[in-house]
């Protein structure tokens, strides 16, 4: 179900599906991810090992601490929930991840391609220099023409095989008409390599071959970063949408059978144990519960659910098994067509240009301009081209982007680095600038600020021989606001009442016999009491008035840092919810939020925060829900807990990994940090352009001269940078 | 002068050696678990290599 929610990966249920095909034909080995957060250490890895090689469906595991997985080969017939016990077992915490999912990550070949690139270029810039520095030193005549040769030997072909992504770049911008970073890059190489040759030919004294290579080892490097930084945070957000294994049980002929949620078809029976979600929209058939649809909605108070009513994908069956027959499947979804909603609003957001771009719209016309003036000044006045060429080549290698190219990445990679550590995962490579510009903060209720678990909140209303017998019933049920009770009433040392013949009616609540009377915990209207718009539960003992228990949602971890956090540095803090109005109000008042919306539509949200876009703001939006990704793709950048639905995952621009909220207020100053390091950065290569570019253009620029520019400016940006960790 | 002549085949077959190996270890991935290997070598069940 997850993968057909992202647009981008839409072809990845069939691939799912061809990928099971032949596996059923043809009993071959398969393959099983396991996700295990817990290990840490050589001990975990040898156990973990040791206890999946021992079990008898299993081929060959290995375990990649890296990324706190295990691959397992085993034998047809093994099922990932066969061996996650035997890990429990070992006190391992496993959960099992969808493998097709993961494909992208295992086979990392532009990656791979890239370091490949970068290390050909380091390879031969650090022989090329070697012969350098020898005619830096003092080589002449015969001698130092043989060292340019053997440069350009070596120089040619790993230029040609290196910087072939710049070439590909530059040329796609250039078939359109446009400039970007790479027209400089290229050109710069390009003329370096030509007038080096034609130096190298006429024995002349200076050669750029080390330059160009050097230029581009280090344009290479800012590329390697800024693509792992986003590899790391591509690997785990695939992860958690791993996680959900897209699979639902399928009755045919009255037999239950496991099928990837990619083969359902309209008009298939669908059977929905309690704690599972819809996989798809349809109608209930048979079965008696409750749904929560507090992802798409908002709304907290579970609804009653039996034959005959509609239920939409991404809702959660609670408490008795569903059938439903599927009445729209896969990109037909009310959760798909959500997710297109996305999309457009997301298109939007691209118009962002990010500092680099604004820096290369600069830079590039300026550099070219630059340099065919002094070509162009040389000619007229020395009315040589040799020396007018070589003018030129020296002013475009000296301006070379190289700290251009490396100062965003640089920061970016460290910054990102830094809130990872902290629970954050940035996906989008401009997330973090537009971040630092958030004046506005804007929060979902259900599931964002709380943590989507009920919490009893009249506990002390109750005597305790009432309390004793709730504690019996509730522990007989799965149901949320069960669970919370008995939680509740454990906490302060109840021991549950002995009950005879306690049964769960699925949808109502649970009922038992208690001392020869009839005892009910459930919904108001079964058990006799009266509806309120708080989340209740009622208790009734024989035939007594029924006592009434009320919850509250109980408040996300760090939510009240991150607000406070927020106000203290003068940014506005929204909260819209699709819930009732009590309910928010309720939540306002708790973490002095003067500004409230309640029950907000899906569309209303949108539109408050386009509307708060028009006034000139930058909205930070934070929600879970599917209610929320319109808002989440309409604000500047928007964050999502990993608990959220994987739509709202997707819309949004950074992923909250762990349960605590109070690393969002920091995030926002790591990207001001990082802004201004990025700023700073652009000045100091600016700096050292100003220094050495009037000695190239005097045509006092020595290849020498060019190397240390090059080197000391990228260095000094990527250790400014770096005081970011 | 007469030594260039050796010295330099040589540091460009040093190059070349560091270069291959390089591009072998990350044929081989073994850059997919850095931290996990840099653990397994205090394991005592060691294996005979990486496997697959």
């Amino acid at each position: 179900m997850t993968a057909q929610v992202t647009p981008a990966r839409a072809a990845c249920p069939g691939c799912v599906a061809t990928a099971a095909e032949p596996a059923r034909l043809i009993p071959e080995d398969v393959q099983i991810a396991l996700s295990l957060p817990g290990i840490h250490c050589s001990a975990c890895i040898s156990t973990v090992e040791r206890e999946l090689n021992a079990h008898p469906g299993v081929e060959g595991a290995r375990v990649n601490l890296t990324l706190k997985r295990a691959m397992i080969k085993a034998k047809p017939d093994t099922r990932a929930a066969d061996l996650i016990p035997v890990l429990e077992r070992a006190g391992f915490e496993a959960h099992e991840l969808d493998p097709g999912a993961l494909s992208a990550t295992q086979s990392d070949k532009a990656g791979r391609d890239l370091l490949m690139r970068l290390a050909v270029a380091g390879f031969a810039s650090m022989n090329v220099m070697l012969l350098s520095v020898s005619v830096w030193s003092g080589a002449t005549d015969a001698t130092r023409d043989m060292f340019h040769w053997i440069s350009a030997a070596i120089a040619l072909p790993a230029i040609a095989f290196s910087a072939q992504p710049f070439f590909a770049n530059a040329w796609s911008a250039l078939r359109v008409r446009r400039l970007n970073m790479d027209v400089p890059i290229v050109l710069a190489i390009l003329l370096a390599l030509v007038t080096s040759l034609w130096e190298t030919a006429l024995s002349g004294e200076h050669a750029y071959f080390d330059a160009a290579l050097t230029l581009t080892f280090f344009l290479l490097a800012g590329r390697y970063l800024d693509y792992r930084t986003r590899a790391a945070a591509r690997s785990a957000a695939e992860e958690l949408t791993a996680l959900e294994v897209p699979r639902a049980i399928r009755l045919v002929d009255g037999s239950e059978q496991e099928v990837a949620v990619a083969n359902l078809r309209v008009g298939d029976l669908i059977l929905v144990r309690p704690g599972g979600r819809m996989p798809v929209d349809g109608e209930i058939t048979s079965g008696r519960s409750e749904l929560d649809r507090s992802l798409l909605t908002g709304e907290t108070l579970p609804i009653f659910a039996e034959a005959g009513l509609r239920v939409s994908a991404g809702e959660v069956n609670l408490t008795g098994p569903l059938t439903i027959r599927a009445t729209a499947v896969g990109e037909d979804t009310s959760l798909h067509r959500m997710a297109d909603l996305v999309a457009i609003a997301e298109s939007g957001r691209s118009r962002y240009t990010s500092l680099a771009d604004k820096a290369a719209k600069l830079y590039a016309p300026g550099v070219h301009i630059l340099s065919a003036l002094s070509f162009l000044g040389w000619y007229i006045y020395s009315g040589d081209i040799r020396t007018a060429l070589n003018i030129a080549a020296a002013v475009l290698i000296i301006t070379c982007p190289c700290a251009l190219g490396l100062a965003v990445p640089a920061v970016t990679t460290a910054a990102s680095g830094r809130l990872f550590r902290n629970g954050m995962l940035i996906k989008h490579a401009t997330a973090l600038e537009r971040l630092a510009e958030v004046d506005t903060v804007v929060f979902d209720k259900t599931g964002t600020l709380t943590s989507g678990t009920p919490e009893l909140t009249n506990l002390g209303d109750h005597s305790r021989a009432d309390l004793e017998v709730a504690l019996a019933l509730a522990e007989a049920s799965s149901h949320p606001l069960s669970i919370a009770l008995a939680k509740a009433a454990r906490g302060v040392g109840i021991k549950p009442a002995i009950l005879r013949d306690v049964v769960e009616v699925p949808g109502y609540g649970t009922e038992g016999m208690y001392q020869e009377q009839r005892v009910r915990l459930g919904r108001a209207a079964w058990v006799g009491g009266k509806d309120c718009e708080q989340t209740a539960a009622w208790l009734a003992i024989g035939s007594q008035t029924p006592l009434r228990f009320t919850f509250t949602d109980s408040l996300r971890a760090g939510a009240a840092e991150a607000i406070a956090a927020f106000r203290k540095a003068g940014k506005d803090v929204i909260l819209i919810s699709g819930d009732t109005h009590p309910a928010v109000q309720a939540l306002a008042d708790k973490l002095g939020i003067q500004n409230w919306i309640a029950q907000a539509l899906p569309q209303d949200k949108a539109a408050k925060v386009q509307d708060l876009s028009d006034q000139g703001r930058h909205v930070l939006m934070v929600g879970d829900g599917l209610n929320d990704t319109a808002a989440l793709a309409a604000a500047h950048v928007s964050i999502s807990p990993a608990s959220a639905l994987d739509a709202a995952r997707v819309a949004s621009d950074i992923v909250l990994l762990g349960n605590d909220l109070s690393p969002i207020a920091e995030a926002c100053e790591t990207a001001v940090k990082a802004t201004r390091r990025i700023r700073e950065n652009f000045r100091i290569a600016t700096v050292y352009n100003v220094i050495a570019v009037p000695l190239a253009v005097a045509g006092l620029a020595t290849p020498l001269i060019a190397a240390l520019a090059m080197s000391t400016s990228s260095i000094t940006v990527s250790l400014n940078a770096l005081r970011l960790r | 002068m007469e030594v260039l002549a050796y010295l330099i085949p040589i540091s460009l077959l040093l190059g070349a050696v560091g270069l291959i190996a390089f591009i072998y270890t990350v044929r081989s991935n073994q850059y997919e678990d850095p931290e996990g290997d840099a653990r397994r070598i205090l394991s005592d069940e060691w294996d005979d290599k990486p496997k697959p």
